[in-house]
Parts: C-alpha cells; sequence; structure tokens
C-alpha cells in the first residue's frame, strides 16, 4: 500500500499551567490515495484532536503528518476540512461562501468566469445550486452542510477531512448527506479522513475504520476492513453478511472492550 | 409530481338536490389593503407617546402656572421665547443667530471629534482583541482613563492646544473612543474559532482576513460601541461648549442662563434631545445596513 498520507507516531500532549493532559499517544496511520477512511471512538478519546493535527490546526507534540511524503505545518486548501457545525460564513451568500475559497486558491491560476463556472459547478455537485443567492441563516442544517462540502470540494483537497460532518442532523437529513458523499466520493475518488461516531455511518462508507482506545492517552485500537463493493446500496446492505459482520466488530470494539469511561464507571 | 385529478362531480343522490351559492368576491381596494394597515401600525406607536406628551405638559403647565413660579410654565414658554421656536434659521450675526446654527456648529465639533474617535478606536479594539499582550499591556490603562469625566479633560486639552475649537474636539474624541475600543475588542475576541479555523483553512492574509472576517464578525458589537459612542459625544458637547463659548448649542444655553431666559434654555434642551435622539437612530440605522450589505 502506497503511502499517500502519513500519521507518524503522534503524540499530542496539552500543558495548561501545572497540569498536563497527554491526549494522544503514538497513534500511526498510512492512507492510500483515494481511499476512505473512517475513526470512530467514544466522544473524548482524542479523534478530533487528530484530525486537527492533519489538517494542521494544530502542532503535534510528538510525531508527524506526511502527505505525498511532505511534511504538513500548518492548514491549506490541500487539506479542506468539513467542520462540524458547517461554519458557513451567516454574512455572505451560499454562493460567496464557496466563492471565498475558491477566489483565495485559485486567484492566480483560474480567470474570473472558469471560478464562477467551479464555483457552479460544485454547487451543483451538492444539489444547492438553487440556493446560491441565499444566506446560512435562511437554509436548512443540512442545507449548510451541503455547503460546507462544497467549499471543502472546490478548493480541490488531496485529502479531504470531515470532522463528525452530519452530527448534528437528524437522522433522514443525515442519509441523505451520506448518500452524497459517497456519490461524490465514488465520481471524484478523493482521499477522505472522515471522524465520526456512528457506526452505521462508519461501516456505510468507509474503505477502512479505524478504532480509538478511551482517552487519556488514546491509541488506534484497531484497524477494520470493509470488503464491500462500491456502489454500496444503504437498502441493499442492510441483510448483507459482511456489512452485519463489520457491524458487530465496530459495535464489540466500542461497547465490550472499550466501553465509554463513564459507563464503565 | 403530479396528483390524480379529484373528482368533484359526484353523482347526484336520487331525489336531493344541492344549491349552489357563489359568495360575493373581494373587490381589491386601496384604501383598505395597503393604507388602513400602514395607518393603524402608524397610529399603535404614534398615538400613545403623543397622549403621554400631552399629560406631561399639562401637569407642568398646572405645576408651573403660577404667577410666583421660578421656571416657565409651557403657556409662558411659548410667549416668551416664540421668536427662538418660529425662526430656528435667523442669522444677525455674531453669536445671534437661530438654535438651527448653534446646534449646526456643535454637530460639526462631534462629527469630527466621533470620526476620528470611531476610526482610532476601531484600530485600538481591533488591536487589543487580537494580541493578547496588547490587551494585557493597554487594557487596565484604558479602563482607568474612560472613568475620567470628559470635562476634565478640557484643562489638558486647553493647555495643549491653546484653543477652543480642538480642545472641544479632542473631549469629543476622548469621550467617545472608550466604548468603541471596548466594544470592538470584545467583539473581535468573540470571533467564533471555527471562522478562524476557516481563514486558515483558506490561508487568508492579513488584510483579507481583517476584511473578510473580522469586521463583518465583529460588527455588530462594533455598532454597539459606535452607538454608545455617539450618546456620550452629544452628552460631553454641551457641557465642553458652556465653557470654550463661541457658537454651539452649549454655549447658547449658558449665554441663556447668565441672561436669565429661562425659556430659551428649555426650548434648547428640546432640541438637543431631540437631536441626540436623531444621531442615536442614525448610526442603529447605518449598523443595520451594514449587517445587511455585509
Amino acid at each position: 500500500m502506497s503511502d499517500y498520507l502519513a500519521i507518524d507516531h503522534i503524540d499530542q500532549v496539552f500543558q495548561r499551567g501545572a497540569a498536563t493532559s497527554e491526549v494522544l499517544r503514538d497513534v500511526s496511520l498510512r492512507i492510500a490515495k483515494g481511499e476512505y477512511i473512517s475513526i470512530i471512538g467514544h466522544s473524548g478519546c482524542g479523534k478530533s484532536t487528530l484530525l486537527n493535527i492533519v489538517a494542521g490546526l494544530l502542532r503535534a507534540t510528538r510525531g508527524g503528518v506526511l502527505l505525498e511524503g511532505r511534511e504538513v505545518n500548518e492548514p491549506g486548501p490541500d487539506r479542506a476540512v468539513v467542520f462540524q457545525n458547517h461554519s458557513l460564513l451567516p454574512w455572505l451568500t451560499v454562493y460567496d461562501n464557496v466563492k471565498l475559497a475558491v477566489d483565495k486558491v485559485f486567484r492566480a491560476t483560474r480567470s474570473k468566469s472558469e471560478r464562477h463556472d467551479w464555483v457552479m459547478h460544485n454547487l451543483d455537485l451538492v444539489q444547492m445550486a438553487h440556493a446560491r443567492d441565499k444566506r446560512p441563516g435562511e437554509i436548512s442544517g443540512g442545507m449548510k452542510q451541503r455547503v460546507g462540502i462544497a467549499r471543502a470540494l472546490a478548493m480541490e483537497p488531496k485529502v479531504l477531512l470531515l470532522d463528525e460532518p452530519f452530527g448534528a442532523l437528524d437522522a433522514l437529513t443525515r442519509a441523505h448527506l451520506q448518500d452524497s458523499v459517497m456519490e461524490i466520493h465514488q465520481k471524484l475518488g478523493n482521499t477522505v479522513l472522515m471522524i465520526t461516531h456512528d457506526v452505521d455511518e462508519a461501516v456505510l462508507l468507509s474503505d477502512r475504520i479505524v478504532m480509538m482506545t478511551n482517552g487519556p492517552a488514546a491509541t488506534i485500537g484497531e484497524i477494520l476492513e470493509v470488503p464491500l463493493d462500491r456502489p454500496r446500496r444503504r437498502l441493499d446492505l442492510a441483510a448483507d453478511p459482511v456489512y452485519i459482520r463489520c457491524r458487530s466488530a465496530v459495535l464489540e470494539f466500542l461497547y465490550a472492550r472499550h466501553r465509554a469511561p463513564t459507563l464503565a464507571a | 409530481m403530479s396528483m390524480p385529478a379529484r373528482n368533484f362531480e359526484t353523482p347526484a343522490a336520487p331525489g336531493r338536490s344541492a344549491t349552489l351559492f357563489a359568495l360575493p368576491r373581494r373587490q381589491p381596494d386601496v384604501l383598505r389593503d395597503r393604507v388602513k394597515p400602514i395607518a393603524v401600525a402608524a397610529a399603535t406607536r404614534l398615538v400613545p407617546p403623543l397622549v403621554m406628551l400631552a399629560v406631561l405638559i399639562a401637569i407642568w403647565q398646572l405645576a408651573a402656572g403660577s404667577p410666583t413660579s421660578a421656571l416657565p410654565s409651557p403657556t409662558k414658554l411659548v410667549s416668551d421665547s416664540w421668536e427662538l421656536i418660529a425662526h430656528p434659521f435667523y442669522d444677525r450675526g455674531g453669536l445671534d443667530k437661530g438654535l438651527f446654527w448653534h446646534i449646526f456648529a456643535s454637530l460639526q465639533r462631534v462629527a469630527l471629534g466621533y470620526v476620528l474617535a470611531a476610526v482610532a478606536g476601531i484600530a485600538l479594539g481591533v488591536l487589543i482583541g487580537q494580541s493578547i499582550w496588547a490587551m494585557r499591556g493597554l487594557d487596565p490603562i484604558f479602563q482607568v482613563l474612560r472613568t475620567v469625566p470628559p470635562l476634565a479633560w478640557l484643562p489638558i486639552s486647553l493647555a495643549a492646544f491653546r484653543d477652543g475649537q480642538p480642545s472641544a474636539i479632542f473631549v469629543i474624541f476622548i469621550t467617545a473612543i472608550w466604548p468603541i475600543i471596548i466594544n470592538t475588542a470584545v467583539g473581535v475576541r468573540n470571533i467564533p474559532e471555527d471562522y478562524r479555523n476557516v481563514a486558515r483553512v483558506v490561508r487568508l492574509g492579513g488584510l483579507e482576513y481583517f476584511a473578510k472576517i473580522m469586521l463583518p464578525a465583529a460588527a455588530p458589537y462594533i455598532f454597539t460601541g459606535l452607538r454608545i459612542g455617539i450618546g456620550l459625544s452629544w452628552l460631553a458637547i454641551v457641557a465642553a461648549e458652556m465653557l470654550i463659548g463661541g457658537v454651539g448649542i452649549g454655549f447658547f444655553i449658558w449665554d441663556a442662563w447668565n441672561s436669565s431666559l429661562i425659556s430659551d434654555i428649555v426650548v434648547a434642551l428640546v432640541y438637543v434631545g431631540l437631536v441626540g435622539f436623531c444621531l442615536d437612530r442614525l448610526i442603529a440605522l447605518i449598523g443595520r445596513f451594514a449587517a445587511r450589505a455585509a
């Protein structure tokens, strides 16, 4: 397996005054180009910290991240993030939110009309072109997250980072968006790293599921391959033995061997 | 999406018949549909304050109606100061001008001092909001300075500028700047982490971040500061002008007091209040406009 994105022996220690808390210990992961990886674990296991390190928003205490052999030490559009709460700028329209990123990333390489077409193309991809002139306050949570995904995709990232992208949505909207993300991944072949706490979501979307142990000093407990063919269809999978086996493997890890600390106590 | 057309033609039951009545169609009526709601809305906003105003004036008339009263009653006020009320625009040279010109002179001072305070205040507020060290260094100093009453600055500024005009402007500046600084700093500090992260991922430069993220995100706070600032400026200008003299509403009031023209003072106070109200509303309006345009 080629290393497109390599997470190399990462430790993360936070120091606040005299108190230190070790969040991550010795996390290593190699991701191939085009792979869809989910990171799953109980809350507080440092999975968001790990994503922030890959994004470059946070510097690892020890270890590092390599993208195509080059070290990552600051945030950049090659690792676009879809944030949990969409984080669209409320004073900009849907179109302008995406355009802000496109203008910045492609100012030198594309003409004005090319950039406009590219914004519209990405809004089309997430089926949000109809709302281009709306402001985030005027559209639903699921739509906001679609725009957030469009903004990230529009940067043509080498790796797409999703930080619990569907966590704040209701179950039906979430299913819709998961299907959209699957479609887009199928079409564009992005490399995706997704944080989630939803077992079904992880199995449905991922090529591999990375299961984190509980903090403090969380690390990777197990990595599960999901050998399901793509395109995957939600309805067909419900009775698929491979799906059921993967799903129960993750459940087993999360609830039998690594229960949430509050539950275990 | 197509729905099967619903069939309303139910087979008539034998021996029964139904009669259809056509309800009269409502005619469009500009007076009823357009004018009436606006008139009702205006009346609900305007009638209560007007009624209260009439009640207050009546109480005032009763309280100050006796001939021995030290303060003028409303009727006496109108007869005493009719010329002032009726002719705000007269100008006989020197200080003998209508109230409009006095208010206008005061507004010019306030405008200059306030604009300087807005520019400097937003700049300093951004600095304090952005930099933890600037905040630690400057915030305690500002917290002390902002409690200094506006007029206490006047002697120092007179000593520095040796002229009334720039001193008054400086007093406005120093009065208005503190709430602008403090509110801007709070607004900048409260920019959600998410917005900063978006800016970092997209790699916005310093100026781009300032214009595209920081200003719009902090705008509600900044305009709160600007609104408090304009109110304080208008409070300070009257007092400052009483001391520096010249054309201006403050000195007009002081001059009227020295000439025992109590009725003129009351008329001037009404003007001061109305203008202060308009200034506050103006800034609020600009704020709302900016929020929509941003």
